[in-house]
């Protein structure tokens, strides 16, 4: 299905909210969309016409000193990582381009988008999630009205957080406008520490010790050999200024004892980027995330023995990555393992018969519902890519 | 000010008898206390200029009990208060006279510390520092510390959203919480996360950190530990004017450092701290600077020499580096006396808590000097200067006719200042009944009333801590309703349901 044809592109927050009041009248539901490139997340053949969030890319501020980004939600998530890097920051939470993993160009993929399906990468071991660097917002509820939550400095108590809130609402509360995040320097330098030859036990084991260590590890991986990338074993990497990512990587490396390797600045942010992008497995491939408490994800390694799954382990354990082409149940595996899959990539049939996103309990899905009422009571806001339209169990 | 709360039902004040011979029930012994003066002792929180004598307080055990209260609190109609220790600066355990405290105090315990995962999972009455006094033995902490973590709860920091001096490199609690229990107002008992990083009900728990007690009560949490830093080193940094602190503040942070620590105190409170405590501080100075890195030792020397280097080129007068542990912690000395300091020079303080851009700091101060003189206050001023969260504090004297309700009005003149250069009405003390009534001047009624209806989604009968936060009480129908007209079509050719 395309829906190409029947997209809008509002310019101005006037606009969408006239967009959105009409919908309601009309019964008529919507997608809040930035560059599409998750648009293959969920049920397939979802009926909502797209609102393309694109118009709405400005810089409304940015003062590095400050460490807050007020930015349109509509901007190039390309964009604003290089205006970042350009004054030697970061969005430390590290977000994937999910456009290349849909076969789609990288630099597509856009803030607001980001910020709807809390994207985070590698970094998130350390640095937090996305919602934890999202500080307030603008933009146009499924009311037709536009409003304001949160602020733009780093430090806000004032009133409910509905920041966060929006942080993971794939675009089914409120379409976004304008998103203040909080940003941080870029490291200066960085190394990371590769170990060969554990098995996924020992490396989650030791993983997880290491995040321990009083020597700020800001990233943690074990890719089993075999797989697609320059180096595979468990990794872990080491960021900050010069004289202390030297002294605090060879303590690293002592402490790991037996045989490691030091893998320096260049090739690691290589690997790393890589290990944040899935670009070890397969592409094409049926495609699971499964997040769990970080010692239990060799778990999920363990219940995959066997099959023709391929995995690697990412935040120390606590996000596995699952290629499964045929067809294992991963969402059962990563339940017994006492964690939550979500189907990121599939066919549309295989989407079609099984829920992408993972089935929450029943009274956290109740009290979701009527949260969600309050923002959008008729219902426009893409009723249909976490189910059926009017699906109980909706995210 | 004349706090205007919910008008107390009288049909309730009426059945108090009734009430806790019904709350005996659920929590036996001396878990209900309806005698006088035991409510006495929960007639405030930290927010001591107001004070109220609640109906009765429950001291729940379990969340078994907790669940049983709020289920017939709900079928009854009656209003809860929750509180953890008490702390809170904002009002926001102030009871009401229709309404029962719900103190967690007696659930206190940790329930579980999972080292390998680095979680611990405590009950709500646990206090801030007990967390770190459970897991220090084996190398962690738990990292937000606000000033009054020997005695707050974690409860009410979840409540609060609590903050602290490290949380520009550390955050706020929402970001070292991983899970929580609640309970709702129908006794319904839900579970938010857990100990894993990501899972996708993450959403409504940050919805309920920083909720000041309007949407559940909190009955278990686990939050987040950290391996204790190898050691920390602190500068202490004397500028002759406040904009040479302030440009020292930005550029240490756009040179890529984020300090542990990062405060500033002014010429008055400098000189306070110094006289009550002799930290050693200097006196020549308008704005001090306690700059503190940690990590390991490289890390700390390698930052501090950098720190020194730009305070220099920024103009300071005084630059001490610490060169012991002992030292660090006399940095700090004057600073964490501040509050007694100032009692000292003044028979009471109003401490004001706004969050600006740092930028504006400099703007700030000369309005808020403008202020002091119009209301005849003076104004000490310490300010959490890495994350922009500025703490006035207003002198003043309870005793004397009038003053209390002028520090007050010098008080929300300054957050209002703050609003306006873009900043915000609270950083980390909460609105609660102090700031509720200015809450108009950051929000709009529509902005007002998308937050309003998420309490509908909670507490449809506005049960819990009504008369915290929000100016006006609305009800949840006239909230939900909209009106939605047949009008011009923008977009041609949509599809329908």
């Amino acid at each position: 299905m395309t829906n190409a044809t029947r997209s809008m592109r509002p310019e101005t927050a006037a606009q969408l909210a006239d967009l959105f009041r009409w919908a309601t009248s009309e019964h008529s539901p919507l997608e809040i969309r930035g560059g599409g490139t998750k648009a293959e997340i969920g049920q397939p053949g979802r009926q909502g016409a797209v609102v393309d969030m694109r118009a709405f890319a400005d810089v409304i501020d940015y003062d590095p000193g400050e460490l807050v980004m007020t930015i349109g939600a509509g901007a190039r998530l390309a964009d604003v990582e290089k205006l970042l890097r350009d004054n030697g920051q970061m969005l430390a939470f590290d977000p994937i381009d999910h456009g290349p993993l849909f076969g789609k160009p990288a630099g597509e993929a856009t803030i607001g988008g980001v910020i709807a399906a809390n994207i985070a990468g590698s970094r998130r071991l350390s640095a937090g999630c996305a919602r934890d660097h999202m500080l307030g917002f603008e933009g146009v509820s499924g009311r037709g009205e536009l409003f304001k939550a949160g602020g733009r400095v780093v430090k806000n108590v004032t009133g409910y957080d509905l920041a966060r809130l929006m942080v993971g609402s794939w675009g089914r509360l409120v379409a976004l406008t304008t998103v203040s995040l909080k940003v941080l320097p870029r490291p200066e330098t960085e190394a990371s520490v590769l170990i060969e030859g554990l098995s996924d036990a020992d490396a989650v084991s030791l993983m997880n010790r290491a995040m321990g260590w009083p020597l700020e590890v800001a990233a943690a991986a074990h890719l089993p050999a075999g797989l697609a990338a320059s180096a595979t074993g468990t990794i872990l990497r080491i960021e900050g200024f010069g004289p202390s990512v030297a002294t605090r990587a060879a303590e690293v490396a002592g402490r790991c004892g037996g045989k490691t390797q030091m893998i320096e600045a260049g090739q690691s942010a290589a690997l790393w980027q890589a290990i944040r992008d899935v670009a070890p497995l397969p592409q094409g491939d049926t495609l699971w995330r499964v997040t769990l408490p970080g010692v239990s994800g060799s778990a999920i390694g363990a219940a995959l023995e066997g099959s023709d799954a391929r995995h690697y382990y990412d935040w120390a354990g606590g996000l596995v990555w699952v290629s499964a082409p045929g067809g294992v149940d991963v969402r059962s595996v990563a339940e017994q393992a006492g964690g939550q899959a979500v189907l990121v990539r599939a066919t549309e049939t295989v989407r079609a018969s099984i829920s992408s996103f993972h089935p929450e309990r029943l009274g956290v899905a109740a009290l979701r519902n009527r949260v969600k009422a309050g923002f959008d009571p008729a219902g426009i806001l893409d009723p249909y890519r976490f189910g059926p339209a009017g699906g109980g169990n909706a995210h | 000010m004349t706090l205007c709360m919910p008008t107390p039902d009288e049909r309730t004040i009426s059945r108090r008898a009734e009430i806790v011979a019904a709350l005996r029930r659920i929590v036996p012994g001396e878990g209900v206390i309806d005698h006088e003066d035991g409510r006495r002792g929960y007639e405030s929180d930290g927010f001591s200029a107001y004070a109220q004598l609640p109906l009765v307080v429950v001291l729940p055990e379990t969340t078994q009990q907790v669940s049983e209260i709020l289920a017939y609190c709900h079928a009854e109609g009656i209003r809860v208060v929750p509180r953890g220790a008490g702390t809170s600066l904002s009002g926001g355990a102030l009871p009401l006279a229709d309404g029962i405290v719900l103190g967690l105090s007696k659930m206190s315990n940790v329930l579980d510390i999972d080292y390998a995962n680095r979680v611990a999972v405590v009950q709500p009455g646990v206090t801030n520092l007990g967390i770190t006094r459970a897991v220090e033995g084996e190398g962690f902490y738990y990292a937000p510390d606000p000033s009054s973590q020997i005695a707050c709860s974690v409860g009410g920091n979840i409540a609060e959203n609590s903050g602290g001096v490290h949380c520009l490199k550390y955050g706020m609690t929402t970001n070292n919480v991983l899970g929580l229990e609640i309970v709702l107002i129908d006794g319904e008992v839900i579970r938010l996360g857990g100990k894993q990083l990501d899972s996708s009900d993450q959403d409504l728990l940050s919805l309920i950190v920083g909720s000041e007690g309007l949407l559940g009560v909190v009955t278990e949490v686990t939050v987040r530990l950290l391996p204790t830093p190898q050691m920390a080193r602190a500068v202490l940094i004397g500028f002759p004017t406040v904009e040479g602190a302030g440009l020292c503040v930005g550029s240490i942070i756009r040179a890529g450092i984020i300090p542990a620590g990062l405060e500033m105190m002014d010429r008055t409170t400098t000189h306070a701290a110094e006289d009550y405590l002799k930290a050693g501080y200097p006196l020549d100075v308008e704005a001090l600077l306690i700059v503190e890195v940690d990590g390991i030792p490289a890390e700390c020397d390698h930052l501090v020499q950098l720190i020194s280097a730009i305070a220099l080129e920024k103009g300071a007068v005084t630059i001490r580096e610490s060169q012991s542990e002992e030292e660090r912690l006399m940095f700090w000395a004057g600073r964490k006396a501040a509050f007694p300091a100032l009692g000292r020079i003044a028979a009471d303080f109003y401490c004001v808590d706004g969050t600006i851009p740092r930028r504006e700091l400099p703007n700030v101060l000369r309005g808020i000097e403008l202020l002091s003189k119009k209301h005849g206050l003076p104004v000490a001023n310490v300010f959490h200067a890495g994350d922009g969260n500025l703490h006035p504090m207003v002198l003043y004297d309870a005793n004397k006719p009038g003053e209390l309700e002028t520090a007050e009005t010098l008080g929300a003149d300054i957050l209002k200042l703050c609003v306006e250069v873009g900043g915000v009405l609270t950083g980390e003390h909460g609105v609660g009944v102090e700031k509720r009534d200015l809450m108009p001047e950051m929000f709009s009624e529509v902005d007002l009333a998308h937050q309003q209806r998420v309490k509908c989604a909670f507490d449809p009968e506005s049960l819990l801590n009504p008369g915290k936060v929000f100016p006006q009480l609305h009800r949840c129908a006239e909230l939900g309703r909209m009106h939605v007209h047949k009008g011009q079509v923008p977009f041609p050719e949509l599809p329908r349901f």
